[in-house]
């Protein structure tokens, strides 16, 4: 698949997340931050109850966007967190093409995407940025 | 002689040995169904999966957090990046991944607090010595009131 400057990304949702999603994500990635998991420790935070892992939604846009241009391809990868997300919250991956170019270092041709999950709230939970292989 | 104070509180390098299973594991916990990750006999990393560099630090050895006086109670995590100098680490990989506190920087919170924002770069070099990938994270320690 040939991409190119402006292309939009076909969006993808994940979601309805659970609870049960949350452990899931904090046993395979060693984070167990008792604020995603614990009710009574979340709310003593002054959080009405837990809330996910910003790396577990970072997780859900990875998979999108390697899914549609390929796991090896990945050169770079940021995300920036902006909204909490929290059980029952169904995201929503997009993604457009900001430049394809030939990348200076490695003569690579590469594309830089724009990326975001939002929420059904139309919130922004992660706003970021992405370099492929092409 | 023995190390000084300041060498001995410099988180070390340690290794990082990429495994099938982990990659199948944290693949499906981030919602992959694709048989790249979870059938491949040696499949690519994703791209935040270096974050579980975490299970292979030495438990209660030097952080390059160590003497910020973090109050973790007020630690939002801000932005993770994750670069790689080629082709992502594949299952069979040993990396050695070594840490450091690349910056601490302070500014007024809205309230009149400080806030902080510290950074924390990771190395990740393979089995020649080369650097294959680098994360880098930033927290931000929010509202400390003024003392």
């Amino acid at each position: 698949m040939s991409h190119s400057e402006g292309d939009v990304l076909e969006e993808r949702v994940f979601g309805p997340v659970t609870r049960t999603d949350f452990v899931r994500y904090q046993g395979a990635s060693g984070d167990f931050n008792p604020i995603h998991h614990d009710e009574i420790f979340a709310q003593s935070a002054g959080f009405p109850t837990v809330f996910s892992v910003g790396m577990l939604q970072a997780g859900y846009l990875a998979t999108y966007v390697t899914d549609l241009l390929g796991p090896d391809n990945v050169r770079r990868f940021k995300v920036q967190f902006r909204e909490q997300v929290w059980p029952d919250d169904v995201l929503t991956c997009n993604g457009t093409v900001v430049a394809v170019r030939t990348d200076a270092t490695t003569g690579e041709k590469v594309a830089d995407l724009a990326l975001e999950v939002r929420t059904q709230r139309g919130a922004t939970a992660i706003r970021a940025e992405a370099t492929f292989a092409l | 002689m023995s190390a000084t104070p300041a060498d001995a509180n410099q988180p070390r390098p340690f290794q990082m040995p990429i495994e099938r299973g982990k990659v199948r594991e944290f693949a499906r916990a981030t919602g992959s169904k694709s048989a790249d990750y979870l059938d491949a006999p040696n499949p690519p990393v994703p791209p935040t999966f270096l974050r579980t560099a975490a299970f292979w630090a030495t438990e209660g050895g030097p952080s390059p957090l160590q003497g910020l006086d973090l109050n973790l109670r007020r630690i939002l995590h801000g932005e993770q990046e994750y670069e790689f100098f080629g082709p992502p680490p594949r299952a069979g990989d040993v990396l050695t991944v070594q840490p450091r506190l690349e910056s601490v920087s302070e500014k007024e919170g809205k309230r009149g607090g400080t806030m902080r924002f510290i950074s924390v770069v990771e190395d990740f070099t393979d089995e020649s010595g080369r650097l294959v990938a680098q994360g880098r994270s930033t927290l931000i320690e929010t509202g400390k009131a003024p003392e």
